[in-house]
């Protein structure tokens, strides 16, 4: 990330942050508190991942299934987005912005096996984990047969013991020492299991992560602690959260790689959570990989976002849209053309209506059972 | 008397003892440019700055630990917590620390330090957004513990926390940000440990705090039309703790309820109970009833949280019982 005062990115993601695009994260117009201003001087440590070329090695078929998952997960968070407009759901966390990190990362791990540790933000992460757009309306309504919580708790708090995605919580970074037990489960029992952990540049500032990093690394754990830097925590920037331009140059007081990586680059993306996965796997420990996103929209359906960025700034990351850049990919290395995007275009708008049809056609939860899963047996 | 909302007068309470003091700074996350994802703290980094309204990282734990390093040197801190739910990941600093460094200090070092936000639930926020903290930190020795519930209040016990010299516990009405009221201008100081009656009555006492006062007087007027005269009787604060203004009323009405939104073991409703127990037991011509959150974390779906926290139709079958209609 560049600041006014901070050296230049290098790099695979130079490019984009030196196109002029990318604009400041909030600090040349806020005055910092104890006049810190140091902010950006730090010394880079972690790696910069390349900037993907051509199909990543993927066939078309892949590439298209990806692409899908983008597609889906843009227009699910659209749709849920009206519902709220039209005071049908109380509720939604937007995940626009970061689907191809998202994306990028899950097709990297075996899905048939590993263990993600979703964020709020990662409805993408969680299709591709085997979440249907049915399953996630559900939820967003609260419906009774919301198969993440039977309606107790609140949307884009994934989770599906059946799926391994391991239910999160609200409270940020509690989910990163859950990633350390998952994965020393998973070492001990020899399953040969990935977690992936996923969480904000804000939710690293906790003690949590501190102790997840430090706890991973000494028993080298197989899991990939995957930050996905919007450069904003609700309002704050990322200048009054940490000193540092990566979080990612964190993971070397831990004895682990840290990796940066464009995040609206999904196959970028790809390949470095693919390395981080290959190494846990081989045994050698985790990897903290930072993905540099954005978020399109406000933090909630709560929150205004014109409080405290410029919608110029909105715009210019616009250029950058994850979705639009991998559709051009995909047409580049000609895995898509103007049928095949139809097609699954249309396939993803009937998805889409169809769960939302069957969300609103289905019972709220059965208040008789409102206190159901207290303890075992209820 | 100016009348504004219950968030109006916490500002202003706030505002004017910065304005008043140069030792009071705040904390919290996104309290700056956002002025708070609860409106409370718009516009203060505008009048004080960014050296007094210090927008925080993620970081429960360590910002209240710096503040009671702050208040144990000469400042006056106030601590937003965005809502009382992510205080317990402060609860270490709070109650290990702030909690007892007096008395472990022998009285050297003194902790006046305020850690406010929204207490509670009700707006569908479920289970971890929804807790009502004043039975939990109302344990602790060494922590004083208020939860306002009108505008007044929250102004004059605002004013109040912030000159205490131990660290007070502010637990906000969350879902009373809106409501409004007459509030005084000025130095409008409210005591702690005294209980306010809000409506008088003759049959039966209700006691409340928080947001539950305005359910126990909305329940009062239905008992009025049904020829039940009942007394309100909002706590305000948890620790200290008003017991004569409860047993005072008792003496007159011989009956209580006592509501809260909390769970009922362990709580504040049994300690009232136990209360008028111990003092007016000679008085009572019933069983003190307490009417209190369900036993289950707060669900999410709306007919589920309805059915999880205390309702008029359970406060009013409360009273039927201890009047002995039922
Ligand atoms: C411990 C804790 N403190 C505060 C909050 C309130 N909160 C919810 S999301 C959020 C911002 C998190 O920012 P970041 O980790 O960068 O993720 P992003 O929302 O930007 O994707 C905050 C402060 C919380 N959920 N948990
Ligand atoms: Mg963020």
């Amino acid at each position: 990330m560049a600041t006014e005062t901070g050296p230049a990115p290098t790099g695979a993601i130079q490019g984009a942050f030196q196109a002029g695009v990318v604009p400041q994260d909030g600090a040349a117009a806020f005055r910092a508190p104890l006049d810190h201003v140091d902010v950006g001087a730090g010394t880079i440590t972690a790696s910069v991942a390349p900037a993907s070329a051509g199909d990543g090695g993927l066939d078309h078929e892949t590439l298209r299934e990806m692409y899908r998952f983008v597609a889906l997960a843009r227009a699910l968070d659209e749709r849920i987005w009206q519902l709220n407009r039209a005071g049908r759901a109380p509720f939604v966390v937007s995940g626009q912005g970061h689907e191809a990190a998202l994306v990028g990362a899950g097709f990297a791990l075996d899905r048939a096996n590993d263990v993600v540790l979703p964020y709020y933000r990662d409805l993408a992460l969680c299709l591709v984990f085997g979440l249907s757009a049915r399953d996630v309306m559900m939820s967003v309504l609260a419906r009774a047969p919301d198969p993440m919580s039977g309606g107790r708790q609140m949307p884009a708090h994934y989770g599906s013991a059946r799926l391994r995605i391991v239910s999160s919580s609200s409270v940020v970074a509690s989910q990163l020492p859950h990633a350390t037990g998952t994965a020393y489960a998973a070492k001990l029992r020899g399953t040969g299991q990935v977690s992936l952990a996923c969480f904000g540049e804000g939710a690293a500032s906790k003690g949590d992560f501190h102790e997840a990093c430090n706890f991973a690394g000494i028993h080298r754990l197989p899991v990939v602690f995957f930050c996905e830097n919007n450069r904003y925590a609700i309002s704050v920037p990322q200048s009054l959260q940490m000193a540092i331009d990566n979080v990612a140059d964190r993971a070397a007081g831990y004895g682990f790689p840290g990796v940066v990586v464009d995040g609206t680059d999904l196959l970028a993306v790809h390949r470095a959570v693919g390395e981080a996965a290959a190494r846990a796997r081989r045994g050698e420990g985790p990897t903290l990989v930072e993905a540099k996103v954005y978020r399109f929209h406000p933090h909630t359906s709560d929150d205004d976002d014109r409080t405290y960025r410029s919608q110029d700034e909105v715009k210019a990351w616009r250029a950058w849209d994850p979705l639009a850049r991998f559709e051009a990919r995909l047409r580049e290395v000609g895995a898509l053309d103007d049928r095949t995007r139809a097609e699954i275009a249309a396939g993803v708008a009937a998805e889409v209506e169809a769960a939302t049809d069957a969300a609103e056609a289905a019972p709220f939860p059965d208040p008789a059972t409102f206190d159901r899963y207290v303890y075992d047996g209820g | 008397m100016p009348v504004m909302t219950y968030r109006e007068a916490l500002k202003t309470a706030m505002a004017d003892e910065m304005e008043r003091d140069d030792s009071v700074v705040m904390l919290g996350e996104d309290i700056g440019v956002y002025g708070g994802t609860h409106v409370i703290t718009d516009g203060l980094l505008e009048r004080f700055g960014p050296k007094r309204i210090i927008d925080t990282p993620i970081a429960e734990g360590g910002f209240t630990g710096a503040a009671i390093g702050m208040a144990m040197t000469g400042l006056r801190p106030i601590v937003e917590m965005m809502t009382w739910n992510f205080s317990f990941l402060a609860a270490d600093q709070i109650i290990q620390n702030a909690a007892k460094l007096r008395y472990f200090s022998g009285g050297q070092v003194t902790v006046p330090l305020v850690i406010r936000g929204p207490n509670g639930g009700g707006v569908q926020l479920s289970a971890q957004h929804t807790h009502s903290l004043e039975g939990f930190y109302g344990h602790f020795p060494g922590l004083k513990v208020v939860s306002p519930a009108t505008p007044a209040d929250v102004k004059g016990m605002m004013l109040t926390a912030i000159r205490d010299p131990d660290p007070v516990i502010f637990l906000e009405a969350g879902a009373l940000y809106g409501t409004k009221g007459e509030v005084a201008d000025g130095d409008a100081t409210v005591p702690f440990g005294k209980a306010r009656v809000a409506r008088e009555g003759t049959d039966v006492t209700l006691i409340a705090y928080g947001r539950q006062v305005n359910l126990l007087l909305k329940v009062a007027e239905t008992l009025a039309a049904e020829g039940v005269s009942a007394e309100v009787i909002d706590l305000r604060s948890i620790r200290p703790f008003d017991a004569a203004t409860i047993v005072e009323s008792v003496r007159k009405t011989h009956r209580a309820v006592v509501v809260q939104e909390q769970w009922r073991w362990f709580s504040v409703a049994s300690e009232v109970a136990a209360v008028i127990q111990e003092e007016a037991f000679d008085d009572l011509d019933a069983p003190v009833e307490r009417v209190s959150g369900a036993e289950v974390p707060a669900p999410y779906a709306r007919n589920l949280e309805l059915a999880a926290f205390p309702s008029e139709a359970q406060i009013v079958a409360a009273v039927q019982r201890v009047l002995y209609r039922t």
